[in-house]
């Protein structure tokens, strides 16, 4: 069976639609698994003991079952909130945990110096973070966070199975609906291809610079 | 409701062997392929380095859902037609197995270059070396990193559910139906994954410790796994006895 090149500028259109939607998930999951990560790992670090221990448990839990589960689980509990917004939600939680071990270790990696510098000068825990700490540990880490970004980005296909209109879905439909799946697919796993390879590459760049 | 889950039981216990037998298929196949192209990368004839790297990169930069599913439903279309349970694995042994590979390279170059000189000057060959001298010294320090990614091959093997393949997956799914509780049938998985995921990790950690016992870098097992300590002053009684 020879390629068609027809069928496969025929998928073209749909194929970049959900390749919108796929950048439109990746970009608000990582908002969301940034924030939430930092906010995990500060509360790791400076919450009380009977805070931060139920909250480290949970995230181990999170981190260690499949994507895939939670976002059925969450799909079928609440309906009530659409398939894109809930996919968002997941992912972000997800790769939240990631996120929180690789700022714990930027965090681990501020010189103890900082933190007895901070101490020396009266600074308020809130105004040592802010100002001291976290634009270190976060600096420090970017490249592995640009990682998981790249890894966000790879399963976001996962949201197809609960009906969100990503680029694999949108594969699979059109696939299913003409019975020829090979210029589709191929098609989707070069895009994939060809948006996360550049910027891996460019991420090693910036690791370079940033002198590791 | 008790009834409906002591009933579905054996089916759960089935669906976890096959999630099981997915994971260690997988991994198996990983293995060997991080391996392979691990060793690939470093030869110094750049036709072979470009093949291997072509095909790392290929694997890691697509999706494990795309590769899974043009395995799936492409190859029949090609002429080659797989069972559900053979993709599964491949697939996750492909793409998992490239990432291995850099795990294998980077644990290959760690190994510090005297070590390499002795070889040569000891007039090994390149199987000898490999085999007695590097591999030993690489393989503590590679499977903290495999540890990792045979977790990630552990969730990754839920998509296999996706291609009719009755694991763990499918199995809240099926629960769900028969029981209509979706946080019970799911927690329940969810809570089996966790398990056996952290079962996996402890067996790496007692392999690592194997690992490093074997090449002289931290106590033996039977030392470490003691209960009792040796008392304290044992080392500095003979030298005291000594002097």
């Amino acid at each position: 069976m020879s390629w068609d090149w027809g069928y496969a500028l025929d998928s073209l259109p749909l194929l970049l639609d959900g390749f919108r939607v796929t950048v439109f998930a990746t970009v608000l999951g990582t908002v969301v698994a940034a924030v939430l990560g930092l906010v995990l790992a500060v509360l790791r670090r400076a919450a009380p003991r009977w805070v931060a221990l139920p909250v480290r448990a949970a995230a181990e839990f999170v981190r260690s079952t499949p994507l895939l589960v939670q976002l059925l689980m969450v799909y079928f509990l609440v309906p009530q909130l659409s398939p894109l917004t809930l996919g968002v939600l997941v992912l972000g939680i997800h790769y939240a945990t990631y996120m929180a071990e690789v700022y714990r270790a930027g965090i681990d990696g501020v010189p103890a110096g900082q933190w007895e510098a901070c101490r020396a000068l009266s600074l308020p825990p809130v105004r040592t973070w802010r100002a001291v700490i976290l634009p270190q540990a976060v600096r420090n880490v970017l490249p592995a966070l640009g990682n998981y970004v790249i890894s966000m980005f790879k399963e976001t296909p996962f949201l197809a199975a609960i009906t969100v209109g990503v680029m694999m879905f949108e594969a699979q439909r059109f696939g299913s609906n003409h019975f020829r799946y090979i210029e589709p697919f191929t098609l989707a796993g070069l895009f994939f291809l060809a948006a996360s390879y550049p910027t891996s590459v460019l991420l090693r760049k910036l690791e370079i610079r940033l002198g590791h | 409701m008790v009834a409906d889950l002591l009933s579905a039981l054996p089916r759960f216990a089935d669906s976890i062997l096959v999630t099981l037998e997915l994971t260690a298929g997988g991994a198996a196949l990983a293995l060997v392929v991080a391996f392979a192209f691990g060793l690939l990368a470093r030869s110094p004839r750049r036709g072979v380095r470009f093949v291997s790297r072509t095909f790392v990169e290929l694997f890691r930069g697509t999706s494990l859902y795309v590769q899974l599913f043009w395995l799936f439903f492409v190859l029949p279309q090609l002429g080659w037609r797989l069972e559900p349970l053979a993709c599964g694995i491949v697939a996750l042994g492909l793409n998992y197995g490239a990432y291995g590979s850099e795990v294998v390279r980077g644990g290959i170059n760690a190994v510090p270059l005297p070590q390499w000189e002795a070889t040569v000057a000891l007039n090994m060959s390149r199987w000898q070396r490999m085999r007695l001298v590097v591999l030993p010294q690489a393989w503590p320090n590679m499977i903290p990193p495999f540890g990792n990614l045979l977790v990630q091959l552990l969730k990754g093997s839920a998509l296999a559910s996706l291609i009719t393949i009755t694991d763990l997956t499918f199995q809240a799914e099926q629960l769900r139906s028969r029981t209509g509780d979706t946080a019970l049938s799911f927690g329940i998985v969810l809570v089996v994954y966790f398990a056996i995921a952290y079962l996996l990790t402890l067996l790496m950690n007692l392999l690592e410790l194997r690992a490093k016992a074997r090449v002289g870098q931290a106590p033996a097992l039977r030392e470490a796994l003691r209960l009792r300590r040796p008392p304290a002053d044992a080392a500095a009684t003979r030298t005291g006895a000594a002097a």
